[in-house]
């Protein structure tokens, strides 16, 4: 299901937005007892889907683009009147005043929401292991986590109780529950979409982006979602970075020092192939040396939880969310804050905490940032001489529930989709193939990064590279 | 890092610990640091530190909205509000 094929139908009438409400109703009652996508499936959705099946008939292919479209959010995104949790029971019951901007657009578009979803606590995580709400499986191997923190995410568009979704990814978690689920996942130019009525994680790294089954849908929701917009002073212009042009085929680097260590062999076999057919396809393949980017998940450990520390501080049982009631206010908050707030919360805080703390200031935030820099000026140079870079979306694939119990073996797992973050530039995960594990076939996905700006760049691509044009 | 540096940081983010959960992040924490400290090996460039694509982002100062549109909707998220007030204790006066 594309968003494109269910546009044809529902313009024709041959299968309406009622229709594939219903069908998607069917999907969530069979499977999510046990998958557990959605921590709220909206109770709404099906007089939004009778008034954009009436819509059509009045209106036809002048209907808004997305009209009746069955999209799923993460429960960290902003939508008026409904339940904004990020996965915390700090925000259990904290209903959103107002909508994000990704959702005032999305709105305008017609955009159906099927639900919210399950998301790793505050998006901290790689599994969606650290809900308040429980954990998410993998639909493909439900022994398997979904990836994170967008796992619900993921989850829901590869079981079809959605035809796109919207995630966050402050350090690659929109890209890397894509790849374990087999879906497309893009993280844009840092800018390109606004972070308005989103719960703030890492502000510098925050970006919203799509979920979808093919490149073409992720591109669809992509430009619907971005712009520039006042209530995000980050977002940016269209002439803030030179202009990327497309090509017919595009010179690919591949960063072998940083692919060395670490790669499941099944996967780097996946990637290898990969590469083998992009050449056949005509475009040319070259090695190029980023030796920063090994370094840049040190410097990501550093500058995420220094933000996490500070945009965390606002939730202090005063205003909104969970309140404790203590012997007095200092006590409130702190009461608040123990029982509010997961263990890798606390474990990001208090790291956060300690890096931005005197004394050690210079030697960890301040060269994380230094850091920063000196890997968009490496990216800058490497993208003087090629157009796209080209590498697997995590070392390994889906893991099981529970196997990384330890928090710096989880980490490390995001590697490969940092660099991206942390210096600002797009990436996009194309399912590449798969990989057998006790008679499964779990899936593994590619990742191209591009210059900034270079979104539309990555969609040509990604449509080529996954057969769709 | 110790039991004590944990329960400091801890004070300073307003998080109350138990003595095991203190335990246990010290142990997290001092291995996480022991990772992170590798960007130490990394010689940082003389460059002095950029700004970013943007800067100085302005609007005018003036009231968007009528007074009070919001007042009902962002009081009724408050745990415990007094008429047009969110209450809190008093932070002055003897500690209990």
């Amino acid at each position: 299901m594309t968003i494109s094929e269910l546009r044809k139908k529902f313009v024709e009438g041959s299968y309406t937005p009622v229709d594939a409400l219903t069908d998607i109703q069917k999907v969530i009652d069979e499977r999510d007892g046990t998958i557990n996508a959605f921590v709220d499936v909206f109770d709404d959705a099906m007089a939004s889907a009778e008034e954009a099946t009436a819509r059509y008939k009045t209106e036809g292919e002048n209907a808004p683009a997305l009209l009746g479209m069955p999209i799923a959010i993460k429960t960290n995104i902003l939508i008026e009147g409904k339940r904004a949790t990020a996965s915390s029971k700090m925000l259990e019951h904290y209903v959103a005043t107002y909508d994000a901007t990704v959702i005032t657009k999305l709105k305008e578009a017609g955009a159906l929401f099927v639900g919210a979803t399950n998301m790793d606590e505050f998006a901290m995580g790689s599994s969606t292991e650290s809900s308040a709400f429980g954990i998410t499986r993998n639909p493909v191997d439900e022994s398997r986590v979904p990836g994170g923190s967008s796992g619900g995410s993921a989850a829901a568009v590869a079981m079809g109780a959605a035809v796109a979704a919207l995630g966050t990814d402050t350090g690659g978690s929109v890209r890397q529950p894509a790849s374990f689920c087999g879906v497309v996942g893009y993280k844009p130019t840092y800018g390109s979409v606004s972070r308005s009525g989103l719960i703030a994680m890492g502000s510098s790294l925050d970006q919203a982006g799509p979920l979808t089954n093919t490149v073409a849908d992720a591109e669809i929701i992509h430009n619907i979602i971005s712009g520039k917009d006042p209530l995000d002073a980050t977002t940016i212009n269209a002439d803030t970075y030179p202009l990327v042009p497309l090509k017919d085929t595009y010179r690919i680097g591949v960063p072998r020092d940083f692919l060395g260590t670490g790669i499941d062999a099944d996967v780097s076999a996946v990637f290898e192939s990969t590469l083998t057919k992009l050449k056949e396809a005509g475009h040319e393949i070259v090695d190029v040396t980023l030796p920063l980017m090994e370094k840049g998940l040190a410097a990501y450990y550093i500058v995420m939880p220094a933000e996490v520390s500070s945009n965390l501080g606002r939730f202090d049982g005063v205003r909104y969310g969970l309140h404790v009631d203590g012997a007095d206010l200092l006590d409130d908050y702190m009461l608040t804050r123990a029982q509010g707030f997961g263990e890798e919360v606390k474990r990001r805080i208090l790291l956060g905490t300690y890096v931005l703390s005197a004394g050690y200031y210079d030697s960890y935030y301040g060269k994380a940032e230094q850091v920063r820099e000196m890997m968009r000026d490496e990216l800058d140079a490497v993208f003087k001489d090629v157009d796209i870079l080209l590498t697997p979306t995590s070392p390994v694939p889906a893991f099981k529930i529970g196997e990384k119990s330890d928090p710096l073996s989880m980490y490390l797992a995001d590697i490969f989709t940092v660099p991206a973050n942390l210096t600002g530039v797009p990436a996009l995960s194309i399912p590449a193939g798969t990989v057998d594990r006790d008679g499964v076939l779990l899936p593994v996905g590619v990742q191209c990064i591009g210059p900034h700006a270079g979104d539309a760049r990555l969609f040509d691509f990604g449509k080529k590279m996954n057969g769709e044009l | 890092m110790k039991r004590e540096d944990i329960a400091h940081l801890a004070t300073l983010a307003r998080i109350k610990l138990t003595e095991s959960e203190q335990d246990h992040l010290a142990e997290n924490i001092t291995d996480i640091l022991g990772y992170v400290s590798a960007i130490g090996d990394i010689t940082a460039t003389e460059k002095p530190k950029e700004i970013g694509a943007l800067y100085n982002v302005m609007r005018e100062d003036v009231p968007n909205h009528e007074p009070g549109e919001y007042t009902e909707r962002i009081l009724a998220a408050a745990p415990v509000r007094k008429g047009q007030y969110v209450e809190v204790k008093k932070i002055l006066g003897e500690r209990k």
